[in-house]
């Protein structure tokens, strides 16, 4: 009786239009309380490099999540990954692109290890990652012996600190806005292809203004500090991917069939097993890359890199609304949770907030977040 | 004066008026059905009554015992003496019968739970009830129709003189309908007054006193049992008169679409047990095969079995179109054409909190979208032909599938499987628990895709339905073929016979 109308897209979109407006109000309130320091072009551009490792992790988790899966060893995981990429090049001297395979090869192998014990063998996610926060850690530990192992390559260390030149950043935005265009023109297209009515391209060029005005703003506010930042960049392409994966790929959509119902799913002819196994592959590829930019950044691979990087990423997720009962969550808001994660840090970091009283506060603001969306959706 | 007196309820959900002035009595000892398609109002009067909905929700009056009651959740209502057991289990499957029946009520002193009274009690209550139930096993243990006896026991621990019962032989064998029956009596014999919901007609005229008829959130009516036929029931239900529910088949049998032979299949927990004892079987093309028999007879283990969903061992022969075919997961089965509207939608057909298009398009997603890319516009296309041709009523495509009725729920699973363009359809319970209405137009659907050559498998429990559309039926007992008729050889007696094991 009840036919409500509520899609999953209109009730995704409220969401997000939500959270845009919680990132709005953090920012104006950190932007006043800081005398105009937190939105400036030098802030704005610390801010997305510090987000992009955590963000990067969020990506690749909220699949893992929406599949109804958990990976508690990412964090340790990106420590192995980033002490093999330093230990090669410095250690073994094998050269920057060794070290990028080997990094991100290492964090895949892991991966498909996790998700065979996972997804073939019955143990619970949790557990097999659980263990495997411990073990990676201890790896990471064994491998470095306890020390810190500087890089020694200038154009490694450059994928954490540089950013790209002015020129290639608008032709980049200039690339990105074709893209747009063109996504538009084909979706009006279709429409009438497919005989479903009238072509509208003056509509969806209207509705491409507002990406289109975010990107030319983004690129304006990068480049009048120095330039768009290397890993923001990288972060920006792991975006797009994986919006592209769970939004339009068979692939994406058996995640959520899985988490969503997992007896369902195998029974309409899923493999269940190799799309989980593929999942945590994809994930420890992005840990892989997440451990390259964090390496980077820091300089050297230290035995207690990336600790709690796990709990910031599902925090990523979660505040972005995925649920851990697998099944909904978008990349796109994973991306806007991690950017409110690090906006806080941020903040309260230029507030000279006590450490303590940072974690409180972000630890506060996770239960809080969830708790608004849970009573929210009781309602509906 | 009556036990229950309900007056005149209204209650109004944003944009639909779910219940629209229904008045409704209940005397002690009288077993009163409330029948109705899905949507006409059962459930939320039933919300109404115990408190789901508090007071202030709705508006009209809810008398107990000549008295104006105001409940503002389910405990007051239970205070009142009114118990429901919902379609659903509520019972914790880790504790015991016991712990169930006074969860929440435990006799304790300061907090310390007295284990020896609760199971005294526990004893005394099912011995009351006549249940060889041992209230120290877990629930869990217990098969589903035993757990359905449990919860009752649950009910009347609380001393209820309102008892509800929505649907509560949906999963019962008949013996264990019978028991349940034999309970009822008892308590109707004590002044225990009965709500009772069921799409099952047959239960409904055997029991009740009077029987009242929801249509669109009004009352049609309210009868004597003896006054009024089945007929009269479905077409106050149905709002209009219902001529033959099942369409005459006259199928066109073409060649063996499918040839099963010599399976067996092996429980998953005791490997050494037989589910599927030796099964072979052929369907043609246009013919439609029912598969009777009762619960644990090995129906669904056998459609599993064939479709590579059995997690237990399996062995057989499968020949799809004359050859062959090597069929290891659901998608092999899939690709060599088959389907499968598995039972329990909810749990095995549906992803609730997707939309309709995004449950349709599942099973056949790489065919209808795209092979690794999807495309939205194609899916939605595909899409459109079964919406239409099934008749589900949803404003968009884009409506989440856990909003829809029973009915339009099965016909998007329904749609989800003809969208994989299958040869050989398996049906496995297709229409249970949805209503007049839709079942009508399943079976419509099954006979149409029947002329159109597929060739159709279909599982049901209800004997009429198997009897009505099937053109030829196999009985199955413990796993075993149990009797084999064709259209004309087939009746209810002799097909029940075959199923409890007793061919006449």
């Amino acid at each position: 009786m009840e036919e409500a109308t509520t899609s999953r897209f209109s009730a995704t979109t409220l969401r997000a239009y939500i959270m845009i407006a919680v990132l709005g109000l953090i920012w104006a309130y950190f932007h006043w309380a800081t005398d105009s320091i937190f939105l400036t072009p030098r802030n704005l551009s610390n801010l997305m490099t510090q987000m992009s490792v955590t963000a990067i992790l969020a990506v690749g988790m909220l699949m893992v999540i929406v599949s109804g899966n958990i990976d508690l060893s990412v964090g340790s995981v990106l420590g192995f990954a980033g002490g093999l990429a330093a230990y090669s090049i410095t250690i073994w001297e094998y050269g920057l692109p060794t070290a990028i395979i080997a990094a991100i090869a290492v964090g895949v192998i892991i991966g498909v290890f996790h998700g065979v014990l996972t997804a073939y063998l019955n143990i619970p996610a949790f557990i097999v990652t659980l263990g495997g926060l411990l073990a990676w850690r201890g790896a990471v530990k064994w491998q470095l012996g306890g020390n810190t192992v500087p890089v020694s390559n200038d154009t490694f260390k450059a994928i954490g600190n540089e950013n790209v030149p002015e020129t290639i950043g608008w032709a980049l935005a200039a690339v990105a806005i074709a893209f747009v265009l063109f996504m538009a023109y084909r979706k009006a297209k279709s429409v009438k292809d497919y005989g479903l009515g009238e072509a509208n391209y003056t509509g969806e060029l209207l509705k491409a203004v507002i990406p289109i005005g975010g990107i030319v703003a983004f690129i304006l506010v990068m480049n009048s500090y120095q330039g768009v930042p290397i890993p923001v960049l990288i972060l920006v392409a792991v975006a797009l991917i994986g919006a592209f994966v769970t939004n339009s790929t068979t692939f994406g959509r058996y995640l959520y069939a899985i988490g969503g119902n997992a007896d369902a799913a195998r029974l309409s002819g899923i493999n269940n097993k190799a799309n989980i196994l593929k999942v945590y592959a994809l994930l420890g590829a992005l840990t892989g890359v997440a451990a390259l930019i964090f390496t980077a950044r820091v300089g050297s691979a230290a035995p207690d890199a990336g600790v709690l990087k796990e709990l910031d990423a599902i925090a990523a997720c979660v505040i972005g609304g995925a649920s851990l009962m697998g099944g909904r969550g978008t990349i796109f808001g994973a991306c806007l949770g991690a950017l409110i994660m690090a906006s806080l840090d941020n903040g309260m970091s230029l507030l000279n907030v006590r450490d303590f009283m940072q974690d409180i506060i972000k630890g506060s603001i996770l239960v809080a977040a969830v708790g608004l969306d849970m009573m929210g959706r009781k309602q509906t | 004066m009556p036990l229950l007196e309900m007056r005149n309820i209204v209650k109004e959900f944003p944009g639909v008026r779910a219940l629209d002035g229904v008045s409704f009595t209940l005397e002690a000892g009288e077993f009163h059905s409330l029948v109705g398609e899905n949507g006409a109002g059962k459930s939320t009067l039933m919300k109404v009554l115990s408190g789901v909905y508090p007071e202030g929700t709705f508006t009209g009056e809810i008398l107990v015992d000549g008295g104006v009651s105001h409940f503002r959740g389910i405990r007051d209502s239970e205070a009142a003496g009114i118990a429901i057991i919902f379609q659903e289990l509520s019972l914790v499957k880790e504790l015991t019968v016991g712990e169930n029946i006074f969860l929440g009520k435990e006799p304790s002193n300061f907090g310390v739970i007295n284990w020896s009274e609760l199971y005294h009690k526990a004893s005394n209550l099912l011995r009351d009830l006549h249940l060889p139930i041992d209230p120290r096993v877990n629930v869990g243990s217990l098969g589903i129709g035993q757990q359905q006896l449990v919860e009752i026991a649950k009910a009347l621990s609380q001393d209820a003189k309102i008892l509800v019962l929505d649907e509560p032989t949906a999963a019962l064998t008949e013996s264990e309908v019978e028991t349940l029956f034999g309970i009822l009596r008892n308590l109707l014999a004590r002044g225990v007054g009965m709500i009772y919901i069921s799409h099952k007609l047959d239960e409904v005229f055997a029991m009740s006193d009077r029987i009242t008829v929801l249509r669109d959130g009004r009352t049609v009516s309210t009868h004597k049992a003896a006054d009024i036929t089945k007929d009269g029931v479905i077409a106050a239900m149905v709002g209009r008169e219902v001529g033959d529910i099942f369409p005459n088949p006259d199928h066109e049998h073409g060649e063996v679409a499918m040839r099963v032979s010599n399976l067996n299949a092996y429980s998953i927990d005791v490997p050494d047990k037989k589910v599927v004892d030796n099964i072979s079987f052929d369907v043609r093309r246009g013919e439609v095969l029912g598969i009777a028999g009762l619960m644990g007879a090995g129906r669904t283990e056998l459609l599993m079995s064939i479709f590579g969903a059995w997690q237990g061992p399996v062995s057989r022969r499968i020949e799809i179109g004359g050859r062959q075919a090597n069929i290891n997961s659901p998608g092999d089965a899939i690709s060599q054409g088959v389907g499968f509207v598995t039972e329990d939608r909810k749990r095995f057909g549906l992803i609730l909190e997707q939309t309709i298009l995004d449950n349709m398009t599942l099973a056949g997603l790489r065919t209808i979208s795209g092979k690794f890319v999807t495309n939205r516009t194609r899916e939605t296309i595909a899409a459109k032909g079964p919406m239409q041709s099934l008749r589900i009523k949803a404003n968009s495509p884009l409506t989440i599938a856990g909003t829809l009725s029973g009915g339009n729920q099965q016909k998007v699973v329904l749609g989800k499987w003809l969208l994989t363009n299958p040869k050989v359809l398996f049906l496995d319970e297709p229409t249970r628990g949805i209503d007049v209405g839709a079942k009508q137009e399943i079976y419509a659907e099954i006979n149409r895709l029947a002329k159109e050559g597929l060739a159709i498998v279909l599982v049901s429990s209800e004997l009429p339905e198997v009897l009505g559309l099937s053109d030829r039926i196999i009985v199955l007992h413990e796993g075993r073929m149990a009797g084999q008729f064709t259209r004309d050889e087939a009746t209810p007696e002799k097909v029940m016979a075959a199923a409890t094991g007793h061919p006449q």
